[in-house]
């Protein structure tokens, strides 16, 4: 039972199931009415059959009637009555003594005025005379399992030869001469009537089949196969195997939602690593910091103990020795506690504006004699145009020192080199966003959409320069600066931009590009701000603050890539963990976890990339604020 | 009457300490947590008292706020755990005349010791001195009023273009012995309040750690001191700096530093 339910809960069943609800109701309520319709008809048609048949039997006895000839009348309507289909014929008169009939025992007997058939005309005290087709028809039946038996009575009236006939049976005064009651058994209607109903419901049964198949087929293509695919990918994810992705399910709805399922999940694992290595540091900050603490109390003892016994031991050389010693190891395990609490420190950084490359060189004169001692050549290729980055100048000069001297450590032989690299990157907005609208002061627009880059609108600008005037389509791509220009213009110009339109001028006075000194052109870009750029043609330096706020930041990027052993790729994901060192006895381990935990109370990034035998590279990214 | 107070919730710590007092000479009592502590400090008098601030219970810093309110004659000397070199600033702004991170060597602790009776000595001489039983010699120098300070070791003077200089104060040269030799930190070497900027080495051999007043980068370094370390001595306020540093975090480290004008009595 609950299996039935669980499969009936699925959308496939459900649809499938309405619609075939529906179609079996529709072609239901058709059928009936089209059975009605049909049986009506039948009936309808039997009667018209039936009348016609008293006519002809009122016709061919005519003769015999007028001539008085009952024996003839007789014989005609024992003959009709021979027919299968015919049960029975009477003839009565206006009085309702049948005289003909094919029973001869009941001729001379009384009609019952009250029974089914005269009800028609005798149900008021005065008879009608004349009454419609479907009034002088009756539906009955004898016993339940016999077939339904339709009578119908035809009245015969006076005419003029009736009274002038030699028999003189009826006056001219008489109106109604008798009636003529035919009974019909409607057998062969029940068997029409039947077998179109039978039909309807082989028709109505193939059809719902047909169209359950046909839904069912769509609807598990379409519906079924990608909801139990998602069904199974959320299946996946809940157990927590985020690398699981959907398959391609198509252009439709549900394909985009398949997609849309996968990025979210790629996010998901993403944001999920980090966390996990965040949660990862913090725990292990709170546990090296537990531990530091607890160790740092025995420590102590040692310490004063052993300090105190070379003071007491001053002229025991032997044992002196062995207690420099003692005193001098517990000093070095106080650094790796202090290290250990560094790293575990929660406080935020002391942070101020300085430059990289001060850092960087900082960094590298503490480390500079060693380098030198192991003749490895350190080159530093620096962004000149760098903006300052803030930052606790103090733990990031540790990173470096720390990234130096494991770059050194790693180094092996005589061609060692270490290269320290910064650049400015720009993470989002930067190349991507186009500007898309754009005017001046007197709120002209200067979007050009007949002059195009790749299918984009340009900026349209005026441009002069000495005698020299035309027109500048700045590209709009923010970043991109594929400028489409129809005059000439050389980098040293001085160049003055201005509306197209009122000619008012873009210029920013008192303010030159960063990048070149030249002078700098602004305009709004609604809702989004100044955009500016730089009139330089071979200067491509472009400012557009709002979006960079609003975006991503811009970062500066430092990395330091050294020609050493490299780190086993099943070591990399690790060596930001306290402890995971590679040096064994060499190093507490604790340099790559406190830099990682450094980088990032900073807001900034630290990636590694490595080959073994080629060299490892740290890539820095530090947002520039 | 004792010399000294041990108070930490670790025996081996108060046994050691023992330990090298008695070697010295000295005469110190110790107990295991704060309560007992005030206690002993209601009923006997001891020049001064090393505390620990983690402790359960009491901590350090509520023992000084006893003493202080209760005006009970005591000099305090925190210990401390690296993790808190900020609590640490933030009790000699309360009162603790020195502070030891620990874990500390026979030398760091003997050095605060002694450091701390001279202390004692000279508070004692300065109030004879008030009560007109001593002739008026100068006991020590008190550093210019608009000068900063951190504790009683050293002191700080805010120059022009947001650089500071920063020195010894001469109450801390008159509680060591004479001067041997002065070590100094290299330029472009950053300071971290509280800790450790310089250390000066005296005839017994004692090395005394001078507490950075403030945090920054060294720019300067006073390299005439470093020939002729007597200038400390004879001129610790103008001709005896130490640095010239750009401090890093001015206004947070402020909080901690007092004005020199409240030296004067």
């Amino acid at each position: 039972m609950k299996r039935f339910k669980q499969k009936f809960n699925k959308i496939a069943l459900k649809l499938i199931f309405s619609v075939s609800i529906t179609t079996a109701v529709t072609i239901g309520v058709y059928s009936y009415f089209n059975l009605e319709a049909q049986s009506d008809l039948l009936v309808s048609e039997f009667e018209r059959h039936a009348n016609q048949l008293s006519s002809t039997i009122i016709k061919s006895t005519r003769t015999s009637m007028l001539d008085y000839d009952t024996e003839t009348t007789h014989n005609i309507i024992n003959t009709v009555s021979e027919d299968q289909c015919i049960k029975d014929v009477r003839l009565f008169n206006k009085s309702g003594v049948i005289i003909y009939t094919s029973d001869s025992s009941l001729i001379g007997t009384m009609v019952d005025k009250d029974a089914e058939g005269c009800y028609s005309c005798h149900s008021t005290e005065q008879a009608l005379s004349e009454a419609p087709i479907e009034k002088r028809s009756r539906i009955y039946q004898l016993n339940p399992d016999s077939s339904r038996i339709m009578g119908l009575m035809t009245p015969i009236y006076n005419e003029k030869s009736c009274w002038e006939s030699d028999c003189h049976v009826h006056p001219e005064s008489q109106k109604l001469l008798g009636v003529l009651d035919i009974t019909m058994c409607l057998k062969e209607v029940e068997i029409a009537q039947q077998e179109s109903t039978v039909k309807l419901i082989v028709f109505a049964l193939v059809s719902i089949l047909v169209l359950s198949i046909i839904i069912g087929f769509f609807v598990k293509r379409w519906i079924d196969t990608p909801v139990s695919n998602l069904m199974l990918a959320t299946r996946e994810i809940s157990a927590g195997n985020l690398n699981y992705s959907v398959k391609d399910l198509g252009n439709d709805e549900l394909g985009i939602l398949g997609r849309a399922f996968n990025t979210m999940t790629k996010k998901m694992s993403d944001a999920r690593m980090q966390l996990f290595q965040s949660d990862k540091m913090s725990s292990l900050g709170r546990l090296a910091a537990g531990v530091a603490h607890e160790i740092n109390n025995p420590l102590t003892g040692v310490l004063t103990y052993s300090s105190f016994l070379l003071k007491r031991t001053k002229n025991n050389s032997e044992i002196q020795e062995d207690l420099k010693v003692i005193v001098r190891e517990t000093k070095r395990s106080r650094e790796i506690v202090k290290g250990l609490l560094d790293f575990a420190r929660q406080s935020v950084p002391k942070k101020h504006n300085v430059k990289a490359r001060e850092i960087i060189d900082r960094a590298a004169s503490v480390v500079n004699n060693q380098l030198i001692l192991k003749h490895i050549g350190l080159e530093k290729k620096f962004d000149p145009d760098l903006p300052m980055i803030t930052v606790d100048a103090d733990q990031i000069q540790q990173v470096f020192i720390n990234l130096i001297v494991n770059a050194s450590d790693a180094i092996e032989g005589d061609n060692g080199k270490i290269v320290i690299t910064t650049s400015l990157t720009n993470l989002l907005p930067y190349g991507i966003t186009q500007i898309k609208t754009a005017v001046c002061k007197n709120r002209h627009n200067l979007i050009d959409n007949e002059i195009k880059i790749e299918s984009m609108p340009t900026v349209k600008l005026k441009a002069e320069a000495g005698n020299n005037s035309g027109y500048i389509n700045l590209d709009p791509i923010y970043g991109k600066s594929r400028h489409k220009y129809n005059l000439k213009l050389n980098s040293g110009d001085d160049i003055k931009i201005s509306c197209p339109r009122c000619d008012i001028s873009f210029i920013k006075e008192r303010e030159q590009c960063p990048k070149c000194n030249s002078s700098i052109f602004t305009f709004e870009s609604p809702p989004n701000g100044m955009f500016e750029g730089c009139t330089n043609t071979n200067c491509d330096w472009q400012r557009w603050q709002a979006i960079d706020e609003g975006g991503q930041k811009t970062y500066v990027k430092i990395q330091i890539e050294d020609n050493g052993s490299g780190i086993q790729s099943e070591d990399l994901s690790r060596i930001f963990e306290p402890f995971f060192s590679t040096k064994g006895q060499k190093g507490t381990g604790l340099g790559l976890a406190v830099i990682w935990g450094i980088i990032d109370n900073h807001n900034g990034t630290i990636t590694v990339e490595s080959e073994v035998g080629q060299g490892t590279k740290f890539t820095i990214l530090l947002p520039v604020t | 009457m004792y010399d000294i107070l041990i108070i930490d919730d670790e025996a081996v710590i108060n046994e050691a300490v023992i330990k090298i007092a008695e070697t010295e000479g000295l005469k110190i009592d110790s107990c295991t947590n704060a309560r007992d502590g005030l206690k002993k400090l209601e009923k006997d008098h001891y020049k001064i008292t090393l505390c620990d601030i983690m402790m359960p219970e009491m901590n350090g810093f509520q023992l000084l706020n006893e003493v202080k309110s209760e005006s009970i004659n005591t000099h305090v000397i925190m210990i401390t755990g690296f993790s808190t070199v900020e609590n640490a600033v933030k009790s000699l702004h309360m009162g603790a005349i020195d502070f030891i991170p620990k874990p500390f060597t026979y030398d760091e602790i003997i050095s605060s010791i002694y450091r701390g009776l001279e202390f004692c000595n000279l508070q004692e001489r300065i109030r004879n001195s008030i009560n007109g039983n001593d002739d008026d010699t100068i006991i020590y120098v008190p550093c210019p009023p608009k000068y900063l300070k951190l504790g009683n070791t050293s002191w700080m003077n805010l120059e022009y273009e947001g650089a500071a200089v920063i020195g010894v104060t001469d109450l801390f040269l008159r509680t060591i012995k004479s001067l041997s030799s002065v070590e100094l930190f290299d330029v472009d070497e950053i300071l971290i309040q509280g800790n450790t900027c310089s250390t000066l080495l005296t005839e017994d051999e004692i090395p005394h750690n001078i507490m950075a007043p403030i945090g920054g980068k060294i720019v300067e370094r006073n390299e005439k001191l470093l020939e002729n370390f007597s200038l400390l001595e004879k001129d610790p306020y103008f001709e005896g700096w130490l640095y010239r540093i750009i401090p890093a975090d001015i206004e947070y480290d402020m909080k901690y530093l007092t004005p020199c004008s409240t030296d004067r009595v």
